[in-house]
């Protein structure tokens, strides 16, 4: 790269594509503020439980149930995907609604998701992955938590995936 | 007991629909935390391999509440599985059940089918495709996405937001292509 290219980048504000982590300036997963010790986080893994059990038993992670949705052979995960976002809907205008705390006393913040292309092309790669697998990543974790012990591979490139994108997202398109 | 036997029959989707829409104001309540899973390999990565990359270089333990949430999902799989399970085959689609015959897929014991994910087909050039191949496309597109099923189809949408809109229609795209146009030909390998 010549100097005078880097000089340009330098001075234009860079565009940040990240936008999950605090740490890295914008929106994030975790709005909290609050510096909580490790053990707090019990909640988290009991809310976790619930919705690994939930995920089983409406067989949201089945291969199959994924394969009629994607064949239109089956209403299911039309129903479980819709009845869910509904419900999302009406929950999270109520809180904005009503200016709902969080249970730690914080002011509930839920940060905008900015559009780039990666939502484009980074989706159109993980419907194709999620057609294959049948799986999203959470049903991965709830198929090996059902015994299904060869997932931990899928799971392991999953994780190598992500690795990847980190590795190489500087120069893909966003 | 009628009630243990309802439990074990499959949800449908309009119990199960409405109680995942409930992980949303949840974990909002709980803690201020969005809803989403694919995050948590992003935190591995950062927690295990940050390699110097200023993608993974960041305070991962901040972070930690989603590796417990995850940690969770899968004993509740463990728990289901134990506990609830179903005592029956899932039931599938006749026109799915046809179809996937040809491929040798007619082990319905499991909610995988165990014909194509398993230890043995692992070293076969399908098994490979489809749990090597599959699992890396989970993993570098949700992340290049920025969230996937439940944070941009679940929680993106629970808060009205449009580029989770067009990441869902792209994942539903994506799948569609899969599923009708280039997984017969993976399934023959």
């Amino acid at each position: 790269m010549s100097t005078q290219v880097q000089h340009k980048i330098k001075s234009v504000k860079p565009i940040n594509t990240d936008f999950e982590v605090r740490t890295q300036h914008s929106m994030c997963t975790n709005q909290s503020e609050l510096d909580r010790p490790l053990w707090t986080n019990w909640k988290y893994l009991l809310a976790g439980i619930l919705f690994g059990i939930i995920l089983v038993k409406s067989e949201v992670i089945s291969w199959f149930r994924i394969q009629e949705m994607f064949r239109l052979q089956s209403f299911h995960m039309y129903g479980v995907i819709g009845s869910a976002v509904v419900v999302g809907i009406i929950s999270v205008w109520l809180i904005k609604k009503f200016k709902l705390k969080s249970l730690e006393g914080e002011e509930i913040k839920i940060e905008s998701k900015h559009f780039n292309k990666g939502q484009v092309y980074g989706g159109l790669l993980f419907g194709l992955g999620w057609a294959i697998t049948g799986a999203c990543p959470g049903p991965l974790f709830a198929q090996i938590g059902t015994g299904a012990a060869v997932i931990i591979i899928t799971l392991l490139s999953a994780i190598a995936g992500t690795w990847v994108y980190g590795l190489v997202r500087e120069r893909l398109p966003h | 007991m009628k009630f243990l036997e309802w439990l074990r029959e499959p949800w449908p989707w309009y119990v199960a629909g409405p109680v995942i829409g409930l992980t949303v104001p949840l974990l909002l309540l709980l803690g201020n935390k969005s809803f989403g899973i694919s995050s948590a390999l992003r935190h591995v990565c950062a927690a295990c391999l940050p390699a110097k990359i200023p993608f993974f270089t960041y305070d991962w333990k901040k972070e930690v509440w989603n590796l417990f949430f995850v940690g969770g999902v899968l004993f509740g799989g463990f728990l289901a599985a134990q506990y609830v399970a179903s005592p029956n085959p899932v039931q599938i689609h006749p026109d799915l059940a046809a179809d996937l015959q040809q491929y040798g897929i007619t082990n319905y014991s499991n909610m995988i089918p165990v014909d194509v994910f398993s230890w043995n087909q692992l070293f076969t050039i399908r098994g490979l495709v489809m749990m090597i191949g599959g699992g890396f496309l989970v993993g570098f597109g949700t992340r290049y996405a920025g969230g996937c099923t439940s944070g941009h189809a679940i929680m993106g949408l629970s808060n009205l937001q449009w580029p989770s809109l067009v990441a869902t229609i792209c994942f539903m795209a994506g799948g569609f292509i899969m599923a009708n146009l280039m997984l017969p030909y993976i399934l023959k390998l």
